[in-house]
This record gives structure tokens, sequence and C-alpha cells, in this order.
């Protein structure tokens, strides 16, 4: 009797058991720190110690033997990392942009040797470019409009304004960055901790001027990604790749803490201005919104950041006439790059907390004016985009309200040093525009004696991508759960299903691979995997990304559809606040999320949770500090991140309103859940009566804010 | 040097001062034991010496003459607080968990959620937002 012929319970839906649990549980579970190679050498990335200006000379001052050393001379192919502007090296040659920048590579067998070996620099010093705002160059501009923007302040009974700011935010994933590069056989295997593996691939292909085959990369376990896996890698897998075939030795490349805060990617800096035309009763007329983003030194993916920062920043609201203007400048600090949001939470911090204000300043309950603004199916987005019946602020923003009991608390804390606050928000799923089609992602399903195994290059790094795609197949399929198993993602295996990037691993390839399990279950043609394993051997299916029908982006304008759908959320935030110290304490967070179908009930908390956590630490305690272009406090003693004692109760809800696209109605979840802790927390201290309008709202900002507010009459009485 | 690993005698040949941590990993081919910041930070590297949760990074080797040493290996795979963070989604990317399972090994059986959050306040997580963390600790 085959197992597989009793009918299985369905896999979606359930909390079926993780596919990687038992190995990480066990710590048998294998991170590319934990691997070694015969032979293999450490290497080790000498970097500038100045933000900008030019290499006048190096000198190798340590004794040489058993050492390795490479620079940019020893780059065979082009000494770029191959990504959206051919603009960044791998290694400098004459030019130094920012503090940090990979100048020289050396390996060695001993680790000791290796940190003790001394490289000098010289250089002929430049004035580096600090401020974005004073920058002269723009990486990229973009403007949205919608209606047209004065006819809709003339509309207006009041006009608010505000300026508001965010900080840059440090990934801690908490293994670090690091690869092993193997040659072998004319090509080389790269092995890491990374988010997207043909990325790496790619960038590894020019940099070597070789072909496809010649280059392999494997993800390994990954202890966390959240974006700060996504770029990054492709450098540091061509530094231990340059070392490897230089050296004809495997070379390990593993940064420490220190290393791994200053040199890679942050999220970016960001100056948001509104100015909002509204009636009396609180209805928006007008929404005109600048943005600056501080880049960094390169381009890496400033432009796709900006760009969904752009497309959320009027909120999840209806207004007929919107204006943004964006843009991302250079400046000589590291380049900042993907962080879960991806542009997002800066722009979404700001329509929020600019939002109370206009409740403050209209006398207006700030739940009412939410209700009154808030999107409903056939309402337009800023880019014109119709909003269809998976659109759930209202609902969401609603059951926020009722479940956290906001209008009691309200009542309670009046008064008090507590406070509640909230923040309705929104997340567009997949690439923006037509980005999805361009990708034209692709995965595969293989019928193997053990069952069906799962070919894609979507990586797990903790969100639970290999059983989450396993429950979808299974149930496509009409196999158990345990029948479907996944493999580690391998360039040489695998096709490219795009990159773990933009809460598409679920909508998106989740999709994909439905759509192969459906081909295969008809190919079997009612025999089960086994016996049709048996009968012909193994199949494999592969299918390919199909854009939506009716889903229309013009780039060059801005408008259409931006994303096929949209995962809603609102959270409500309860805090207080020390009055001898401005510490802010979050005491409790409610979360309500509509991301269309949770296909693994605690996976999907653990997003929501996860996501709130680290939005918790960037509204309040993340704080890094740049000292001429370089982080100043790159350890986790003083760049703290939240502790359990610093991580309230989150009381999570999630709502279902299927989205016609994803599998069974499934939205994006991994970066909604960032978008919404800070704008509530910060407007719960605004409702103590303190005008903060910057985070991370660390004491000493609370504290300006404070003694701001006291110099005008019509600050609010600050109980403290 | 003596020392018991694992509740096994074992005789180890390093470096007094080296950590720990690398002997951990180096000499005894145990990798189960992360490092996640190499200053006590982030708890990625807690073991138990005698009974008590220590970071492995901050101590030197020759600390643990005679002493007893367990690390998540010791467990074997099936230990309860092992089978409810698997169970709880305690575990994302893995990388803190087998940390967060040493450290929670001394609270003992159905502790308290404030004795969990303060026995834990040691360990990071990026992932959970603890609340899986606090589920599976207090079910074991």
């Amino acid at each position: 009797m085959h197992a597989s012929k009793i009918a299985s319970p369905l896999a979606v839906g359930r909390n079926v058991p993780r596919k990687d649990s038992a190995e990480k549980v066990a710590g048998a579970a294998k991170y590319v720190d934990d691997l070694v190679f015969p032979g293999m050498l450490y290497g080790r990335t000498i970097r500038s110690t100045i933000p900008r200006g030019r290499i006048a000379a190096t000198r190798l001052a340590f004794d040489q033997r058993g050492f390795v050393v490479a620079d940019y001379r020893d780059i065979p192919g082009r000494n770029v990392v191959a990504l959206i502007e051919d603009d960044q090296p791998f290694l400098a040659e004459r030019e130094i942009r920012h503090t940090a920048e990979p100048i020289l590579l050396l390996a060695h067998e001993s680790r000791d040797l290796l940190l003790r070996a001394h490289v000098e620099i010289g250089y002929e010093r430049e004035n580096p470019v600090l401020d974005p705002e004073s920058s002269p160059t723009a990486f990229k501009s973009l403007a949205i409009d919608k209606g047209e923007i004065e006819d809709g302040f003339s509309e207006a009974d009041i006009i608010i304004e505000g300026e508001y700011r965010t900080g840059h935010q440090e990934h801690i994933y908490i293994e670090t960055n690091g690869v092993i590069a193997v040659p072998q056989d004319g090509g080389i295997t790269l092995l890491g901790s990374m988010q997207c593996p043909f990325y790496v691939h790619k960038a590894l292909k020019s940099m070597l001027g070789w072909s496809d085959e010649r280059i392999r990369v494997v993800q390994t376990e990954t202890g966390g990604g959240f974006g700060g896996k996504e770029e990054y890698p492709s450098l540091i897998a061509g530094h231990a790749a340059l070392l490897a075939l230089k050296a004809n030795r495997p070379v390990k490349i593993v940064y420490d803490r220190a290393e791994d805060m200053i040199a890679t990617t942050k999220r970016h800096p960001a100056i948001v201005r509104h100015r909002t035309g509204v009636k009396r009763d609180g209805r928006l007329t007008a929404m005109d919104i600048d943005i600056v983003m501080d880049a960094g030194a390169y381009v890496t993916l400033s432009p796709v950041v900006l760009s969904r920062g752009a497309i959320h920043a009027a909120g999840p609201y209806r207004c007929d006439h919107v204006r943004v203007r964006g843009r991302a400048m250079m400046t000589n600090t590291p380049p900042n790059g993907a962080f879960r949001g991806f542009g997002a939470p800066q722009t979404q911090f700001a329509v929020e907390v600019h939002m109370e204000r206009i409740a403050e300043t209209l006398g207006i309950d700030p739940v009412k004016l939410r209700e009154t603004n808030a999107f409903r199916p056939g309402d337009t987005t800023s880019t014109g985009q119709i909003l269809g019946e998976d659109c759930s602020a209202l609902d969401v923003l609603r059951r926020a309200v009722r479940r956290s009991g906001f209008r009691t608390r309200q009542r309670r804390y009046a008064g008090t040093n507590r406070g509640i606050g909230l923040a309705l928000f929104y997340h567009g799923s997949g690439f923006t525009g037509g980005g999805e089609v361009r990708l034209a992602s692709k995965a595969s399903l293989g019928l193997t004696e053990r069952g069906v195994q799962i070919l894609v290059a979507s990586t797990e790094i903790g969100q639970g991508t290999r059983t989450m795609h396993a429950q979808i197949v299974a149930d496509a399929l009409g196999v158990p759960f345990d029948d479907v198993y996944p493999v580690q993602p391998d360039t040489s295996n695998v096709p490219d299903s795009g990159p773990t990037v933009a809460s598409r691993t679920c909508m998106v390839v989740g999709r994909i691979l439905q759509q192969c399990a459906e081909e295969m279950k008809t190919r079997l043609g009612g025999m089960t995997p086994r016996e049709f394993f048996a009968a012909h051997g193994p199949m494999i299916v592969t299918s390919e990304y199909e854009g939506p029908s009716g889903i229309k982006w013009d780039d060059s304008t801005y408008r259409g559809d931006a994303y096929s759908t949209y995962a809603w959320a609102c959270d409500v935030a309860e805090v207080e606040i020390n009055p001898d110290t401005f510490e802010v304490r979050p005491l409790k967070l409610t979360c309500v999320h509509d991301i269309g179908k949770a296909i693994h009930p605690v996976l999907v908390a653990g997003q929501i949770e996860g996501g709130t956590a680290q939005g918790i630490g960037y509204a309040l305690i993340e704080q890094v500090v740049m000292r001429e272009g370089s982080m100043a406090n790159a350890q986790l003693t003083n760049y703290t991140i939240p502790t359990t004692l610093d991580t309230p109760p989150i009381d999570v809800v999630i709502v279902e309103n299927p989205s016609r696209y994803g599998p069974h109605g499934a939205k994006g979840v991994g970066e909604l859940p960032i978008d919404g802790p800070a704008p509530a927390i910060v407007n719960a201290v605004r409702s103590i009566g303190i005008d903060l309008r910057e985070i991370p709202a660390v004491p000493e900002i609370v504290m300006k804010a404070i003694d701001l507010g006291k110099g005008k009459t019509d600050a609010r009485h600050v109980p403290l | 040097m003596i020392f018991t690993l694992n509740a096994a005698t074992v005789d180890v040949d390093a470096h007094p001062m080296k950590r720990l941590l690398d002997v951990l990993r180096e000499e005894c081919g145990l990798t189960g034991t992360k490092e996640g910041c190499g200053e006590g930070e982030c708890g990625a590297c807690t073991v138990l010496i005698d009974d008590a949760a220590v970071c492995a990074c901050l101590v030197p080797f020759a600390q643990v003459r005679d002493a007893r040493v367990t690390t998540i290996e010791g467990l074997g795979g099936d230990h309860p607080l092992q089978r409810a963070f698997a169970e709880e989604g305690g575990a994302q990317c893995g990388i803190c968990t087998p940390g967060m399972i040493m450290a929670a090994l001394p609270l003992g059986e159905k502790p308290s959620l404030r004795k969990v959050r303060e026995g834990l306040a040691g360990n990071l997580c990026r992932c959970t937002g603890y609340e899986a963390i606090y589920r599976a600790v207090r079910k074991a």
C-alpha cells in the first residue's frame, strides 16, 4: 500500500513542520563559517581609511612569505560590480569614494599572521560630500504626478507642512557576511551566505570574463539577510574568487562584526517634506511630497529603493492631486542598499507622522482622519492604479482600533507619561512596475526516487522558503507534504527564479511552482509520483512567470499598476516615556496585517513579529553614528538592537483578503511589518504632547523635541 | 588539557588563551556554537560551563580546565527545548538558535515569561521578535 494513495490533509494553511527545523535546533545546519576545505586560506580586505581622495602609494609593511596579495590588476574581466550601474569597483584603482572602500586583498593560512599584516596606504585627500542635500550628484531623480497639484491646493481650507527625518539602519543579521571560493577544474565554485545566487553569478562572470558554466554559486545556510545579503555578497564573492584563483587554493572570507558594520550596506537615511492641502473635515485635497535619500558613494540599488519609497510616499490614502519628487544623492559614505522595506519605511514614516499632525491641527481624531481618507476598492493610487477588492486599508484600521482598545486607552493615558498611537500602511508585493515581467523567473520540479524535488534559486534565509514552497507544491500535486523536498540553491542545478527580495518568494515564485505542480499532475495522468517514477523514471517540469493580464506600467511616466497587489496593515503602539532620562519604552504593539493568505500561520506570525521588533529598533534605539563618513559605533555594544527586555508583547492578527495573483490568494509579507512600528511609536509619543518628527527617537532627539516644544505658545502640556 | 565535553572526558591540545569558542569549533569540530559578534553581546556562542550559561567568545580555554562544558551537540537533537523550538517557530534563520537554547536550559521547566525574558536578555535574535522563542521555552 502506497502512503501517497491515502488522501493526505492539505498542507496549505497548516503549521506543518519546517523543513529545516531539526538541523537548526540540533546545531547541525552548516553555515559558511562552519565549512573547511583542504588547503584553505583565510582572506582579508584592506580598506580605505579616508572618505574621499586618491591613492598615492601602497606599501606592504610585512614579511610576505606565505601570503597571497591581490589588487585591481589581478581582475581578468571588468572591475565593476555588475548591478544597475557599472560604477562600483571590486577594488579601488586610484579614486577613493568612501571610507572602508576595498583596495587590496591578502590571504594566508594563518589568521593571526593575516590580521597582523600591516599595509600602508598613502592618500591625496579631497573634501568629502557628507550632506546629501548639498551633494551635486543625483544618482536618480523621479517624479510622480496625479491630477493638478495647484488645483488641489486651491480646493484646500488649510495647508499643513512638515519635514521628517529617518536615520541609517544596520541589518544585524546575526551571521555576518561570508563566502568561500574554491577553484576547481578551470572554474570556480563560490559558496556563501546570500539571498541571490544568480546576482553573485552575474557579478563573478563579469569580473572574470568567463562563460556561465565555469562559475558555480551555492548558497550555504544563511543566518539572516533582511536585504543585507541581496547585493553585497557579489562584492565579497569577487574578492574571495580573486584570491582563490591567484592562490589556486580555497579562500574563506568571513567578516567580523565590526567590519560587517563599517563596510556593508545600510538602510538609506531620508529627509521627506510634506505640504498637504486639507478640507476642515479632514479630506485630503493635495499632497506635495519631496524625498531626499542618501545613497552613499555608489549607485548599488538606490534607484529602485527611491522608486519604491516614492510610490508608497502618499500612504494608503485617496487624494486626487499628488506630486512626488524624489532624489537619491551621492555622498562619500559607504553605499546604502537593500533593507527590508526598501524605501517604504522612510516615506511611510513621514506620511503617517504628517497625518497625525494634520489630525492635531484640525482637531480631528486620528482614527477618524484615516477613516475619511483610507483607500477603498475602486480608488486610484498616486500612480493611477485602480485598487481592487483586495484593498483592506479600512478593514485593518478598524480591526486594529478595536483589538487594541484604542479609545479606552487613549482616555486612560491622557495626562500621563503614557501614550498610544497608530499607523496605517501598505506594501506592494513583488518587483515594482514591469520588474517581474523583465525578470521572467523560472522554477522547476523534479520527480525523483525520493519524491518531488523543488528546484528554485529562492533562498531560505529564515523566513521559511523551503517549507512554504513545499506546502504549495504538495497541495497542487495532491501528495503528502513529506514527499516534497527542497534542494540547496546551486546555480548549476536550479533555474533562475529571480532574487529572494521584494516580498516575492511566496507570491511570485510560489505561484510559478504551483503552475509546475499543476503541469506535473497532468503529466502523471492519475499515477502517484512513485508509480510514475517506477514506470518511466525521472521527470522535470519547468515553468516561467506569466505577467497577469490587465496589469500595465509605464516606467518613463511612472503611471500604471505599480504592483499586482498590496498587503495592508495597521499597527497600534503604546509607549511610556521616562521623565528623567527621556527614554521611550514601548509597552505593547498590536499588529493587524492583511497578507492575503497565510500559507503557514506560524511562519507568517514569525515574519510579522520579527519585522515589528526590527521596526521598534529602527524607531527608538538603532542609531548609526557617522563621523567623517564612517560608522563610529560599529559594535553591538553601542549600536544596540532590541533584546528580549526592549521588545514589548506583540499582538498579531492575520487578516486574509485574497489577491487574485498569489498562490491561494497570498500577498507579500516579508517587508510589510517594518513599515509601521516607527510611525505608530512616534505618534504614540506625540499623543503625550511631544512634537517628535525624527527617528531613531533616542533620548537626545526626544529631549530636543521637548525643548523646542516648550518654546512654542501652541505646545500642548507635556506632563514631565 | 583535560575537561569534560558533552559528558565525555576529553584531552585537547590548544593554546590556553585561545577562545573557548574557537577551540570548540576548530579543535573539537563542534560547529553548532556560533560566532555573532566576538564581544559577548549577542549570545550566539552561549555554552554551559558547569551549569552556567556563558559566552564562549569571552572565555579563554585555560578556564575550562577540569570543568564540564556542554554545547548544543550535547543535547542530542531531541531535547524538549529543541522540539519546542522546532514546533513553535523559535528557529527561523537558525544562527542564534543553539545559543538561545543553551541560555534557556538553566531556566528549568515551564519558566514564567518574566524569567524567560530576563534569562534570554543576553541573546540577540533578529528574526523572531522573541515571541516564538518565549512560546517554545515556556512550553518545554
